[in-house]
């Protein structure tokens, strides 16, 4: 789960992490009122959940209380279109309005979790403001890292060794380090699985402070942080896949016209990827589940049909422990429930199957059986062209 | 022979009283797997589907010997669950709870270091080794006796394999499910090994998908190491970046772990790589007519 640059730096700042000073505003009024603390000298910050803001004119610094309403105008309600957002962007609706920092030098922090060791790992280098994967592609050198032993939690030794590592000017080595600690806690405690501060700064009077900072969380690890699902922003995401979550299904929207529901998550990108080999494209991930109930199957035909893109959907089910006849007869109530209006290919292996491709013909339907997912990816692309 | 479970494998089921539990539980034993035991705390005392249930798995392990466990306790609490079992010295533990936070996974790791157990999993399908033992939640009857070795990050696909070596007539030695999560027990490279070290397992058939390292990392075993035919199959070649799907693991980030680079990886190391996953049946048959090994593996 993601959350805006204001929340995670509220996050942060309860763990001890150093932020500016600044609030939210939704309006223009807002917005003033916020910076006339600042005495006008403020930046106004557009909130969205995509990074490469700058760039796309959703960071402005004012110098007057006039100028911060003149920039929240003109921010709240226009589409931000960044690297991260896709060509579609993403409409403001919130600004943050923080004080200037009198920046000497920019540095970056990240913590992630470690595949190959299983752990956490604090990153940091000394090229800030640039996006680490830049950093990594051309001088991964300049990239320094520090494991943590889940056991002990990051040691303030290993906090230090980073920040000389990154060349933290030395009265502000003790700062930097704790600030990397605090960072860490609040990684740990709130289950993040990505914690990034870029860039991080370094200011004139002596301060080590996050001027940027993106947190994600671990969904799996949300039900023990009611506070973090507080934080959710539903105009975030994409309301279909919002409803599909309601029924415990996994959907993710694509940009093809291809209807996918598939069982098991595997299964379904390797269904997008056969799709794909045929020359079609796939409207959506959709994993049903192990069970592939006809409830399930109900819901999963009924949001698969609200995309007004997809043209035909592809089932592609390898009943196990779940029998075919059983998944057949869900695929016929549930088609004739939502009024199945578009091409339907039907692909069904496993257990009883020959009864599920029985019950499939003779539902009177206008169903395609296919025997295997390539038969199945090349008919429906062709009943979509 | 075989990898990691067999006809003497002795197993319990933590969270045997929970509708999951039950129920695979009864297809084991049906399946003929031998199941020993169950853990559930509070229900010591009882018997479920034949077999005694203790309140932990200490005791479980002491009263029956048991050398394997399944746990199909809620994502809350499997990481205690693994340490229990890794606690009380279970060789196996095998884990298909979906859901368990990251940092959880985290501590169960740093907790296996040093202790004997290894851990199948989380998210995964579970292991069978045809007409011996079934631990998991796989449909057994797909699967036939023989000397296919199958490792798989996704069950379905795992499922997708072996029905088709079997429908060409291919056994399989053993299937494992690693599981779909992003840090786990045991990854593609120690499955590799062990099929590569078992003297019953003549080929194998390796299914990754996007997200992480570990198929560069296999493959670079496999480069080194592995005389005997491997085919493979990378799911996600259509996924976004950015995006999760489905499994927590499967996401591409920071411009790493796309399929391209791992079907080259694999590509470079022998691997034959199935265009789509219709195909990594034929494939692997393909590489067993090549080096004549097609009459030894037919069941």
């Amino acid at each position: 789960m993601n959350i805006h640059e204001y929340q995670a730096k509220a996050v942060l700042r309860a763990y001890g992490v150093a932020v500016p000073d600044g609030e939210v505003a939704f309006s223009a009024q807002e917005a003033a009122v916020v910076a006339e603390r600042f005495g006008g000298k403020a930046v106004v910050k557009a909130q969205i959940h995509a990074g490469g803001r700058g760039k796309a004119g959703g960071v402005k610094l004012a110098k007057s209380v006039d100028e911060v309403k003149a920039f929240a105008s003109e921010m709240l309600g226009m589409t931000l279109v960044t690297h991260q957002t896709g060509p579609e962007g993403k409409v403001v609706k919130r600004l943050l309005i923080e004080a200037l920092s009198d920046i000497q030098k920019e540095y970056y922090i990240g913590v992630v979790v470690d595949r190959q060791t299983g752990s956490v790992v604090l990153m940091a280098s000394e090229e800030g403001g640039m996006e680490i994967e830049e950093v990594a592609a051309h001088s991964p050198e300049k990239i320094f890292r520090e494991m943590v032993d889940p056991a002990v939690g990051l040691r303030p030794f290993q906090a230090r060794r980073l920040a000389y590592a990154i060349n933290i000017p030395g009265p502000l080595i003790n700062k930097a380090a704790g600030f990397m600690m605090s960072l860490y806690r609040a990684f740990v405690d709130k289950d993040c699985s990505i914690a990034e501060i870029n860039p991080l700064v370094v200011t004139r009077d002596g301060q080590v402070v996050a001027l940027d900072a993106k947190l994600n969380f671990d969904s799996n690890a949300l039900y023990r942080h009611p506070d973090i699902v507080e934080l959710r922003d539903i105009d975030e995401e994409e309301p279909i896949e919002i409803e599909a979550s309601k029924f415990d299904l996994t959907y993710i929207k694509l940009n093809g016209n291809i209807g996918c529901m598939v069982n098991g998550a595997g299964l379904a990108m390797a269904t997008m990827d056969t799709i794909m080999h045929f020359g079609g494209e796939p409207a959506n991930f959709l994993d049903v589940g192990g069970g592939a109930s006809e409830e399930k199957v109900t819901a999963a035909f009924t949001i698969i049909l609200s995309d007004p893109a997809v043209r035909g959907i592809l089932v592609n089910i390898f009943g196990g422990i779940m029998k075919c006849d059983v998944i057949a007869n869900g695929v016929v109530a549930a088609a004739r429930q939502v009024g199945l209006d578009r091409p339907l290919v039907v692909r069904l292996e496993g257990t009883n199957v020959d009864l599920g491709k029985d019950i499939l013909g003779k539902s009177g339907l206008p169903i395609v059986a296919a025997d295997s997912l390539a038969q199945a990816a090349k008919k429906m692309v062709e009943l979509v062209k | 022979m075989s990898i990691l479970v067999d006809s003497n494998t002795r197993v319990i089921t933590q969270g045997i009283s929970g509708k999951t539990g039950l129920f695979h539980t009864k297809q084991a034993i049906e399946y003929g797997t031998n199941m020993v035991g169950g853990v559930t705390p509070g229900k010591g005392g009882t018997v479920i589907e034949g077999v005694p249930v203790f309140d932990t798995v200490d005791s479980a392990v002491r009263s029956t010997g048991a050398n394997a466990s399944v746990i199909y306790v809620p994502p809350a609490f499997a990481a205690d669950a693994i340490m229990e079992a890794a606690d009380a010295g279970v060789a196996l533990i095998i884990c298909i709870t979906e859901g368990i936070p990251v940092l959880d996974m985290v501590e169960v790791r740093r907790y296996l270091q040093g202790r004997s157990s290894r851990l199948i999993g989380p998210n995964c399908p579970g292991v069978i080794t045809p007409g011996e033992c079934k631990i998991g939640i796989m449909p057994g009857y797909i699967h036939k006796r023989g000397h296919v070795g199958v490792v798989s990050r996704s069950g379905t696909l795992t499922y997708e394999a072996v029905h088709q070596l079997t429908t060409l007539g291919i056994g399989q030695s053993t299937a494992v499910g690693i599981g779909g999560d992003p840090v786990n027990g045991t990854s593609f490279l120690d499955v590799l090994k062990l099929f590569n070290e078992d003297p019953d397992t003549e080929a194998m058939i390796m299914i990754g998908e996007i997200g992480g390292t570990a198929e560069e990392d296999a493959a670079a075993y496999v480069k080194d190491h592995v005389k005997k035919p491997v085919a493979g199959f990378i799911a996600g070649r259509s996924a976004p970046p950015g995006k999760r799907m489905g499994h927590a693991g499967a996401i591409i980030s920071g411009g790493k772990g796309t399929a391209a680079e791992k079907v080259k990886a694999m590509e470079a190391a022998g691997i034959r790589v199935a265009a789509t996953p219709s195909e990594m049946g034929t494939t692997l048959f393909a590489m067993l007519e090549d080096r004549e090994l097609v009459a030894k593996c037919r069941f």
